[in-house]
């Protein structure tokens, strides 16, 4: 279904750029998809490896390099914090900044929305922030790409944080109490099979919520700011220049508040959920 | 351009592969976010958060204590000034009835001393006066014994002259300015 409409469109749209030429809006895609070089346009362009494993194609692409990227400086970063506490015991520097960030997300997210045993959950919370917060700045910067923007990037995340969900659920529940726990109390016994139903599709729908909100909300600064920057060349003038790039800086800010709030939301959100099937009598 | 187009034709094409539109799911993308992900959860669970977390735990311990110990070494020295204050009221209560004992005691034995000081003052008037009476006595005794002798002994002479009056009376004369030369 969708692809055939997909197909009409595509159809349609191409024989509505086949006249305009060079006026097509490719480049913006071009932008924000994941590709299989590195583009350091003036300067040249890197070709990424292309792997093939079991008739996958896990090749090293733009959006891995990136999150690579994040890694090591998550690790460079991290460690120097860690021994800087072996140190002294009083925070300087970046240890100091760091601190902030990790003390906020353990007794502001995590304390409050888990409750009783959320140290477990800490260090998979204070991952996912750190590692969403860092992706989400290096797609700010020129020539990177924002990896949290790609959909299958954010899915994976989002299937992580249903495992530790589901998982701290269960081992804290066990299994069969955790899904008896699911459903509400007082219930009809007729409108049980609909509720659990209802409910199991509920699990699902949260981390789908989560991988959608971090994908559109990535992109959508990306696309808003390219297509603000693309009237210059549409229009074909240079006094659209000042609107535009004026416009495109405002996005721009925009999207580093984005890029903070997303990263928080996810977490948050994660942890509210985690709290929500630990606790399952609230 | 021209590559521009190719992508843009390859996003609206069906079937896209890497390559693909925006919804596209990339396995390999997918396989490589896991990895990293778990990956990176593991590393920085053994390398940052664990020791982070305990040395901010360690801290948040550690300042509880201190404030705590402030506060019980407050109380401690509150208690202790308490203390000091009564102690010293005491010690100040204590010396001033050491004070006043002392000075009951010096009154005491002022008055004695004052006391036997008269009393063996008056002994030793009265011991002088004793003396000076017995003196006296003796003296008087003394002067009487020789009155005696000598009216004794002008009588004596006088009964042996046995003179008219007015010879008696010149022989008295002269032995009262006799006894004046004496």
């Amino acid at each position: 279904m969708f692809y055939q409409h997909a197909e009409n469109i595509a159809d349609s749209v191409k024989t509505a750029l086949k006249p305009a030429g060079e006026q097509d809006t490719g480049w913006i895609l071009h932008h924000i998809l994941d590709s299989k070089q590195l583009n350091f346009e003036p300067f040249g362009t890197i070709n990424l490896p292309t792997i093939h494993l079991f008739g996958y194609d896990i090749s090293i692409t733009k959006h891995v390099v990136f999150m690579w990227l994040a890694a090591v400086i998550l690790l460079t970063v991290l460690t120097i914090v860690s021994r800087s506490y072996k140190k002294s015991l009083v925070p300087k520097g970046v240890s100091n900044f760091m601190e902030i960030l990790i003390v906020f997300v353990r007794d502001e997210i995590a304390r409050p929305t888990i409750g009783k045993g959320f140290e477990k959950f800490v260090p998979y919370l204070l991952t996912t922030f750190f590692f969403i917060l860092t992706c989400n700045f290096i797609g700010l910067f020129p020539y990177t790409a924002t990896s949290t923007s790609n959909i299958s990037v954010t899915a994976t995340l989002a299937i992580i944080s249903f495992g530790v969900i589901q998982g701290g659920g269960m081992r804290k529940n066990g299994v069969f109490g955790y899904f008896k726990g699911l459903l509400p109390h007082g219930v009809p016994a007729w409108l049980l099979p609909i509720m659990f139903v209802v409910e199991i599709l509920g699990l699902f729908t949260k981390p789908f919520a989560l991988a959608i909100r971090l994908f559109a909300n990535m992109t959508a600064g990306h696309i808003v700011i390219l297509a603000l920057l693309g009237l210059i060349f549409i229009l074909r003038t240079y006094f659209v220049a000042p609107v535009s790039v004026s416009f495109a800086l405002f996005i721009y800010l925009l999207e580093v508040l984005v890029a903070v709030i997303q990263a928080y939301i996810f977490t948050m959100l994660s942890s509210l959920f985690i709290g929500m099937a630990v606790h399952q009598e609230h | 351009m021209l590559a521009m187009l190719n992508i843009a034709m390859m996003f609206f094409s069906e079937g896209g592969e890497a390559k693909g539109g925006l919804l596209d799911v990339n396995p390999g993308l997918i396989f490589w976010t896991f990895v990293t992900f778990v990956l990176l959860l593991f590393i920085l669970k053994k390398l940052a958060w664990k020791p982070i977390l305990t040395a901010l735990s360690e801290r948040e311990n550690l300042i509880k204590d201190s404030l705590d110990k402030a506060e019980k070494a407050r109380i401690d020295f509150e208690k202790l000034t308490e203390e000091n204050k009564v102690r010293m009221a005491k010690a100040e209560e204590e010396a001033q009835k050491i004070i006043s004992q002392g000075r009951e005691y010096a009154e005491k034995i002022k008055a004695q001393m004052m006391e036997e000081s008269s009393s063996q003052a008056k002994k030793l008037i009265a011991d002088a006066q004793a003396a000076i009476e017995r003196k006296h006595q003796d003296d008087f005794n003394r002067l009487k014994a020789e009155i005696a002798e000598i009216a004794v002994n002008s009588a004596e002479k006088i009964i042996r002259e046995n003179l008219d009056k007015e010879k008696q009376l010149k022989i008295v004369d002269k032995y009262i300015q006799d006894i004046t030369k004496n």
